[in-house]
């Protein structure tokens, strides 16, 4: 990366970790939601450990990997919301009079999501693990779980951002929460994948990358260090987020040339 | 001469026909009200029914039946705190306040929005109950039985809708929308939602023991699986809760009415 590229990265990046920061609206419902539903449901679901082929006795364990889920879902509103709101403001038609290159703007918005996905992640592991959940994997499996959850919170603010600049609007990108809220519940999120009985429910779910998603942090938590599940995780995250990428970026092109 | 004034009554009506043609004819507020319960019901009951094996769970109707109660009572609560949600964007657009210089009957406003959440949350249950019975819910409850149930959610809706009204008309802005929602999330999933009460234990028992939330659904469950047991304390809960709340909007009514 050039010098220059360096700097306008630099400025966007701290521009978007003071924005998220300042924000106690963004980071409070990302952190007490999903760790909220992670009580309610261990308390209502501590029984299906009871059942034939259930992985581990510890439904918190099995359910910690959820809350890292939910809160990449806030990372699709946090960070389409950012945008939406520059591009409603105009900042970012001023910020097309500038050199600034389009990969440099994306990738310094995204620094926002960063930050927030280490909070979350840092959050989640340490209230599952003072509430007596496993770790199966030891001290290294939560430095993966840490680079996991930050992958996939990235990754998932890519879409954010391709639907703030597709749309141009934050009430837009806020209409995508319940669609994102659809695909983590029709996955493996409240059982595994073997014990789903429904079988539209199980053809769903096994088909859903969230899944697989879940399976990774739950390797980690429950087994121990499951080199396929890990990699076929960090390959789903990774994906999302090229496709993410490759989507805002074509959307920025569209919206420059637009105004 | 001058126009004789308009009952109570005829505010009610004119406010509800207005709001439920308000959400009628825009599909950004008819569908959530709609397809949230589904994708709830379909999540619950779909991905959760190896649940139903659970030592000790014994439901009789089955999974599907049980998770329909909760949804049921749910969709019942959230036509309540939709309905909130207009009422406070009829404050922000200015409209509310016409509503309350040409209302004779103010309490004829509340009466009328009341009216539009029940006949929002009808739509969503008819929308429910046909969905349930296609996915192939068990209903072992007689004809009184699903009257019971269907009375038990009409309590809730009235009871949220005069919650989310007390909190609109305090707020006066769309702002105060997860004021409104947010209470009533958390006392629906502090209660038995996924397993019986008898099954709960630890911290989520001791909340759900005493959570009124809770007797309303084990009534419902009670009523669609032909058993029903807690029916007093279940309609005790819910009317008081309704008084208590209609209360709360009252206040909220004076108010509004005194910020002009």
């Amino acid at each position: 990366m050039s010098g220059g590229a360096r700097t306008q990265v630099g400025q966007l990046a701290r521009r978007s970790v003071l924005r998220t920061l300042r924000q106690p609206a963004q980071i409070a419902p990302a952190l007490v939601f999903p760790l909220f539903l992670l009580a309610v449901n261990t308390g209502g679901l501590k029984d299906a450990t009871n059942l034939p082929g259930f992985p581990t006795d510890s439904y918190l364990t099995f359910a910690l990997a959820v809350p890292f889920m939910q809160g990449a879902l806030f990372s699709v509103m946090n960070s389409g919301t950012d945008l939406a709101r520059d591009i409603e403001t105009g900042f970012l038609n001023r910020l097309a009079l500038t050199p600034l290159r389009g990969a440099a703007l994306l990738s310094g918005l995204l620094a926002g999501s960063v930050v927030l996905g280490l909070i979350q992640a840092a959050t989640y592991l340490a209230v599952g693990l003072i509430a007596g959940a496993d770790l199966a994997a030891g001290a290294g499996g939560a430095l993966v779980i840490v680079a996991l959850s930050v992958t996939i919170t990235v990754a998932f603010g890519t879409i954010g951002l391709f639907a703030a600049l597709r749309t141009g609007s934050g009430e837009a990108v806020q209409g995508l929460f319940p669609l994102f809220f659809v695909v983590l519940f029709l996955s493996s999120m409240a059982l595994p994948l073997d014990l789903l009985q429904t079988e539209w429910f199980h053809d769903i779910a096994a088909a859903n990358p969230v899944s697989y998603l879940l399976g990774a942090f739950r390797s980690l938590l429950i087994e121990g260090w499951e080199l396929d599940e890990l990699a076929l995780g960090f390959g789903i995250a990774l994906a999302i987020l090229a496709i993410g990428m490759v989507a805002a970026s074509s959307a920025l092109r569209t919206r420059l040339v637009r105004t | 001469m001058s126009p004789r004034p308009a009952s109570g009554w005829t505010v009610a009506r004119a406010v509800a026909w207005r709001s439920i043609h308000n959400f009628l004819s825009n599909p950004a507020f008819l569908a959530p009200g709609i397809l949230f319960p589904l994708f709830f019901f379909v999540s619950f009951a779909g991905g959760l029914s190896a649940i139903g094996d659970v030592p000790g769970f014994g439901f009789p109707s089955g999974y599907t039946a049980f998770q329909f109660v909760f949804v049921l009572l749910q969709s019942a609560a959230f036509g309540g705190v939709f309905t909130g949600f207009g009422i406070a964007r009829d404050f922000e657009t200015g409209f509310a306040r016409r509503y309350l210089l040409a209302a004779s009957s103010r309490g004829g406003i509340v009466a009328g929005y009341t009216l539009a959440a029940l006949a929002r949350a009808a739509i969503t249950w008819a929308v429910l109950t046909a969905v349930a019975l296609v996915a192939g819910m068990q209903v072992d409850g007689g004809g009184l039985d699903v009257f019971g149930l269907y009375a038990l959610a009409v309590a809730v809706n009235l009871a949220a809708t005069m919650w989310a009204a007390g909190v609109a008309m305090r707020v006066r802005s769309i702002q105060g929308g997860p004021l409104m929602q947010f209470p009533v999330f958390l006392v629906l999933f502090l209660a038995p939602v996924y397993v019986p009460l008898d099954l709960l234990s630890g911290w989520i028992h001791t909340v759900a023991s005493v959570n009124p939330a809770t007797a309303l659904l084990e009534s419902g469950r009670g009523f669609i699986s032909g058993q029903p047991e807690l029916v007093a304390l279940a309609f005790g809960c819910g009317l008081a809760l309704a008084a208590l709340f209609a209360l709360w909007a009252r206040g909220g009514l004076r108010r509004a009415e005194a910020a002009g």
